[in-house]
């Protein structure tokens, strides 16, 4: 290589020898370590240290806005306390019906969508790039703008609902009534995130060599044969590292439901972020909250760790 | 007829089956492009325009939107209206319509400029930190490299409510509260771990056959990771920065936690924005519409990369 060599003389000849001898000095071993120290101080300060403090305080009395009462160690109080409470009960059960349907709809539109982008019409990959869109936005303002358009009588989604089934548009009120709510954050988890499963399974279903079909098509088997035989079964771990992804990252929402419904009515859509965020940030139950995070670290670690073994089967393809 | 092409045409869908997709494909990105367009349009009405049933679609539009953003105005008598000079500007006239004059700027530009600073400052310590740790461990051998790389990534597992109560109390120890060096080393924190797993797989694409080359040639380690690796990475690492500054653009739970005034960003801004009588949905629509548009472009720009992007550099392509 010509052109790395000419660069090599003049950076040799521009090099102070001292420098030079200085730099060269260090050994490979000793690189790595200086190049990864910086990251892994950064997080041990910013995540590990912190998340220690947590699992201090989580055996503690302490409240944020009573920083100089004396701290009393209460043991495993806050864990038994969780774990009994039927309102952490609730939270847990509304982040299941969140998660739960927001994967299945996901995952079955973004699926069906994947499999017709790959039909490779004219200008399918314009229209990709349109229907991505929506997965790059604030979660925050989008759930902020999704709320004017659920607002009952003024809002678009209420008339173009009328519009197409004749209901009254103010005679139902998607943020506001109990049995709606839930569907409502469901409905705007999947306009957003339904690109992000149809992305990843386009991927698993390019990485299918055309051969397989070929040969399939040799030994006459039927498009629907193939789909169920070959299709899925090949598109299958990309279909999951999407919904382990999607599972993790819903199962700690917090900002679009926050800024949509609040969690309400009532509690209806109070998911487990937003029950923690209560606990520890309006009612300053520094110690509860603390053990209720560490609660929530082990459920997406253990998922993480899953995600993990998953993604590593995907990578062995 | 070759042998080629007639395999080709096993594999090719059909002319109708395109058709068919194209359709669907197209449908949905046109009926999921609606809520966006609809809060873009808002921005251009009239406040009583944006509430009317049934909405209105057709409209004239009117500037009062971006200027009730960047204004406070105070509500003032016909009288004292009057006795002031002609109005200065458009947006002085829409403003004396509704009886109010303009008091002064709103926050919005401030909070703006907090999310650039903020987003910008942590994108750049990240990627730094980032692409010296994926080289490292892109290279050499690190004892525990899979597990320290695990360890990176679960940082970025745990939810963020979590994090946010001791940061909080550590914040308000350090008296990092409410300052934008505090929320840049929370993001950079966060981000540095997508960045080492995406510039890991931009770099591993590298050959090592490059900088063995350099070294035989007279280059140290160092120099031939700064003059033929961080060139060959350019993409990669432009790709990773968008990735970072778009999540720390977007980023809510801990801004509306750890911020409220001087170092507040845009996300939680905008939902603040209200009117006399409830929410001023035009201004809310011009504030979302500037503050989302840079995402829709970045979002263009960066297609062809969204993929490792979204799945941490596991699904490439």
């Amino acid at each position: 290589m010509p052109d790395i060599n000419a660069v090599a003389d003049r950076v040799a000849s521009a090099t102070p020898p001292s420098v030079a001898r200085a730099i060269r000095g260090l050994s490979d071993c000793s690189i790595a370590w200086l190049f990864v120290a910086p990251t892994i101080v950064l997080l041990l300060a910013i995540n590990i240290f912190p998340l220690i403090w947590t699992i201090h305080l989580s055996f503690t009395n302490y409240a944020s806005n009573r920083p100089n009462r004396p701290v009393v160690n209460v043991g495993l109080k806050w864990y038994q306390d969780i774990l009994s409470s039927p309102e952490v009960w609730a939270a847990m059960q509304a982040t299941a019906h969140f998660v739960f349907w927001t994967i299945f709809f996901q995952t079955l539109i973004g699926f069906t969508l994947a499999y017709l982008v790959d039909r490779k019409f004219r200008g399918h990959a314009f229209w990709t790039t349109i229907i991505l869109i929506p997965m790059m936005l604030s979660p925050a303002v989008v759930g902020n703008f999704w709320k004017f358009l659920y607002q009952p009588q003024i809002g678009l989604f209420n008339y173009i609902v009328s519009f197409f089934t004749g209901l009254p548009p103010s005679s139902f009120e998607m943020l506001g009534s109990v049995t709606l709510a839930p569907w409502a954050i469901v409905i705007v988890d999947t306009w957003m995130w339904t690109p992000y499963v149809m992305l990843i399974c386009l991927a698993g279903l390019r990485s299918i060599p055309d051969y397989i079909y070929e040969a399939a098509e040799v030994d006459r088997a039927s498009k629907w044969r193939q789909f169920w035989s070959i299709t899925l079964p090949m598109a299958l771990p990309f279909i999951m590292l999407a919904v382990l992804f999607r599972g993790i990252e819903n199962f700690k929402m917090f900002d679009m439901v926050m800024l949509l419904t609040g969690g309400g009515p009532g509690s209806t859509t109070e998911l487990a972020s937003i029950t923690l965020k209560r606990q520890a940030f309006e009612a300053y139950r520094t110690g509860y909250s603390s053990a209720f995070a560490i609660i929530l670290f082990v459920v997406v670690f253990g998922l993480a760790n899953i995600y993990v073994r998953a993604l590593n089967k995907v990578k062995q393809r | 007829m070759s042998g080629a092409s007639t395999a080709h045409s096993v594999v090719e869908p059909s002319a109708t089956s395109k058709r068919i997709a194209a359709f669907l494909v197209i449908l949905y990105a046109v009926v999921t492009m609606v809520p966006l367009a609809w809060i873009f349009a808002t921005a251009w009405k009239t406040p009583p325009d944006s509430i009317s049933y049934p909405p209105k679609i057709v409209f004239d539009p009117s500037l009062e939107g971006y200027c009730n953003l960047f204004t406070t105005r105070t509500r003032q008598t016909d009288e004292y209206i009057e006795s002031l000079g002609p109005p200065q500007g458009a947006c002085e006239e829409v403003t004396r319509k509704r009886e109010m004059v303009i008091a002064g700027p709103s926050n919005y530009i401030p909070r703006f400029i907090n999310s650039l600073i903020i987003a910008f400052g942590s994108t750049f310590l990240a990627v730094s930190l980032g692409v010296f740790a994926a080289y490292a461990f892109s290279r050499f051998k690190i004892p525990l490299k899979d597990d320290l790389l695990f360890f990176i990534l679960s940082t970025r597992m745990m939810p963020p409510i979590a994090v946010a109560i001791p940061i909080y109390l550590m914040y308000r120890e350090v008296g990092l509260s409410d300052s934008a060096l505090g929320m840049v080393l929370l993001y950079t924190a966060v981000n540095v771990s997508l960045a080492v797993w995406l510039l890991k797989g931009f770099i591993d694409e590298i050959p090592r056959e490059y900088e063995e080359a350099a070294m035989i040639d007279g280059y140290t380690r160092l120099q031939a990771f700064f003059k033929v690796v961080l060139p060959q990475a350019a993409t990669g690492i432009a790709a990773t920065s968008i990735f970072c500054l778009i999540f720390a653009w977007n980023e809510y739970a801990f801004a509306v936690l750890l911020t409220s005034g001087q170092a507040q960003t845009a996300p939680p801004f905008i939902p603040t924005i209200i009117g006399e009588g409830g929410m001023d949905w035009p201004a809310v629509g011009a504030g979302t519409t500037l503050f989302l548009i840079p995402v829709v472009v970045f979002t263009v720009l960066l297609r062809k990369h969204l993929l490792r992007g979204i799945t941490f550099g596991a699904v490439r392509k």
